[in-house]
């Protein structure tokens, strides 16, 4: 029986022929990865399993972006232990204040993770790196320790659905729109359990970051994994960033999906996730006037440089709308650089808005932009939950960056086609 | 393995940030955890909650975050077992991990009300409503996840060297 890319990659790093769905089995990791949250519960656990090394110190790494810079005495604490861990088990890859970025947009730049790897991370949006070709997939802190420990993890071998994508997205509508298209289709668990593997001719339009942003959000569909067809823009990427030599898996041609999807791109509109699931995907003719008092352009979703030009293009020139708060953050130091660079920082100041070192902080309501009772905001972060930027009776509104700059400038949801007369 | 309480019921999706909210993730104790399990959802959890008490809810149930900190302040609030609809992955795996007892039954959700007595055999996996007197049959786990389980989780099942 034929398999998917993500059994494929899965057999090959468990030392067998074949795998089927269905099946446990323990495979090799190339990457272990947590954060300045959910490494102090791996670090406490690990102490436990008598180990004086780290399985490989070039394989284990903790990037420090959830809440740092440190927002508080406990925070500080937590991110001193991992400090302190990596420190004494020499682990190369730990990524401080200065150096450090959003955990799921630094490891693709640092070039990290290749195509073919097997990368467990202690955080759900570790999904991020099927983008490359990897089978990626968050796990707890538990899973980190042994994975530290062993370099190993168990697996239950999942089946996938395929989506089937056509066309080419049209002009400010990107990625975000595709997912949470998606998500709005198939509800928040409508891949549970399963890979989501993406293919199709119209993969060629899709940018790097767009594939990024619609593998980070995999999770927001129960998915294991969510992982793309290896292509040229794929092995340019990986190139251009130093990555090991990628080892390509292509889904074999009698490979069983449970379910195929066809995606035509050209067919998305600009689309906003409404409270307080991800699946309440509405397009703009769904919609009337919402008011905002914030806007987030950022995160491991959207916080990469391609979203940050994209917003700037729509506020270059206008200002942010009256009792609107504007927070933009580049989700790396480079990004932040290369948009310093490009002029994108000065437009974003110039038009009203605040910049901010990166950080997770307002995505899960840690800090940096925590609503008030009755806020509502626009965020291009991934989830809209009860209470996940700050009070319960707050409001988080999904969506792209485009959209996030039209609603900045205009003080309500817009679409960035109404905005730019498109 | 047998648990036995009284139930507390939830519906579909309940997330990890309602589980435990962000705000409480810069400390990873224990009791400081419990003491803030489900405040987003139901503030009167952490008052009513008894040692032994048994959770249903329904679809998805830990969808969201990977914290561990989920599954972990459920546990140290004392619930001894989760019956769900289904599981989120990254929470299902979790609760394994650390050995916190969920198992997968939609007609043994459909049948138990708020308050009801319950009884679970994991062993021939039997759910007992012990209120209505109704019986609900359960998937075991499969042999790799119950080993790691009679281990104490897998840290202990790595520590002792039965996982290499």
């Amino acid at each position: 029986m034929g398999m998917t890319m993500t059994q494929k990659i899965l057999a090959s790093h468990a030392g067998l022929e074949s795998v089927q769905a269905g099946q446990l089995i323990l495979a090799n990791l190339d990457l272990v990865l947590g954060n300045d949250i959910t490494s102090p519960v791996a670090i406490k656990e690990f102490a436990k399993l008598n180990k004086e090394k780290v399985f490989d110190k070039n394989k284990v790494t903790m990037v420090m972006d959830h809440f740092a810079p440190n927002k508080d005495i406990k925070a500080a604490e937590q991110c001193k232990m991992c400090r302190d861990f990596c420190g004494e088990k020499e682990v190369k890859h730990f990524y401080d204040v200065g150096k450090m970025g959003i955990e799921h947009a630094l490891l693709p730049e640092k070039g990290l993770v290749t195509s073919g790897n097997v990368v467990i991370g202690a955080d759900s949006h570790t999904c991020t790196y099927g983008a490359l070709g990897a089978f990626s997939t968050g796990v707890g802190s538990t899973d980190m320790a042994c994975g530290m420990a062993i370099g190993k993890a168990w697996f239950k071998v999942p089946s996938a659905i395929k989506f089937n994508l056509t066309g080419k997205l049209r002009k400010y509508v990107s990625g975000k729109d595709v997912i949470l298209h998606i998500i709005g289709k198939i509800g928040v668990d409508g891949a549970l359990y399963r890979s989501m593997e993406f293919t199709g001719e119209g993969l060629s339009s899709l940018s790097m970051s767009d594939r990024l942003c619609i593998a980070n959000m995999a999770i927001e569909a129960g998915a294991k994994n969510g992982i793309f067809e290896v292509d040229d823009i794929t092995l340019e990427y990986v190139k251009a960033h130093g990555a090991k030599e990628p080892v390509i898996y292509k889904a074999d041609e009698d490979a069983v999906y449970d379910e195929v999807i066809d995606i035509n791109l050209s067919e998305i509109e600009p689309t906003v996730s409404f409270p307080h699931l991800p699946e309440n995907a509405k397009t703009f003719d769904q919609f009337g006037d919402i008011e905002i008092n914030q806007v987030v352009i950022g995160s491991c979703t959207n916080g990469r440089l391609e979203d940050l030009q994209e917003a700037a293009e729509i506020m270059k020139g206008r200002q942010c709308a009256k009792n609107v708060r504007v927070i933009v953050i580049p989700a790396t130091q480079q990004i932040y650089l290369d948009a310093m660079e490009q002029g994108l920082l000065k437009i974003f100041i110039e038009s009203g808005a605040v910049v901010s070192t990166p950080t997770c902080g307002p995505c899960l309501g840690g800090h940096m932009g925590i609503l008030a009772k009755g806020e509502r905001a626009v965020a291009t972060t991934n989830r809209n939950f009860v209470g996940r930027m700050g009070h319960v009776e707050s409001e988080v509104y999904l969506a792209s960056p485009a959209v996030a700059a039209a609603s900045a400038v205009t003080g309500k949801i817009s679409s960035p086609w109404e905005v730019m007369n498109v | 393995m047998k648990y036995e309480g009284n139930v507390i019921k939830y519906n579909d999706n309940v997330d990890t940030d309602v589980i435990i909210p962000a705000r409480y993730l810069n400390t990873s104790d224990h009791a400081e955890l419990a003491s803030h399990c489900m405040e987003d959802l139901d503030k009167t959890f952490v008052t009513r909650v008894q040692q032994g008490d048994i959770i249903t809810a329904g679809f998805n149930f830990g969808c969201g975050s990977s914290r561990e900190h989920a599954p972990i302040a459920i546990k140290a609030s004392g619930i001894s077992l989760v019956i769900a609809k289904s599981f989120a992955r990254i929470f299902y795996r979790n609760s394994i991990n650390i050995g916190l007892a969920i198992v997968e039954c939609p007609e043994a959700v459909d049948g138990i009300s708020e308050g009801d007595r319950v009884e679970a055999d994991m062993d021939n996996g039997i759910i007992r409503n012990l209120t209505t007197g109704k019986e609900y049959k359960t998937e075991p786990f499969p042999e790799f996840v119950q080993k790691i389980i009679e281990n104490g989780g897998l840290i202990n099942s790595i520590a002792e060297g039965i996982i290499k």
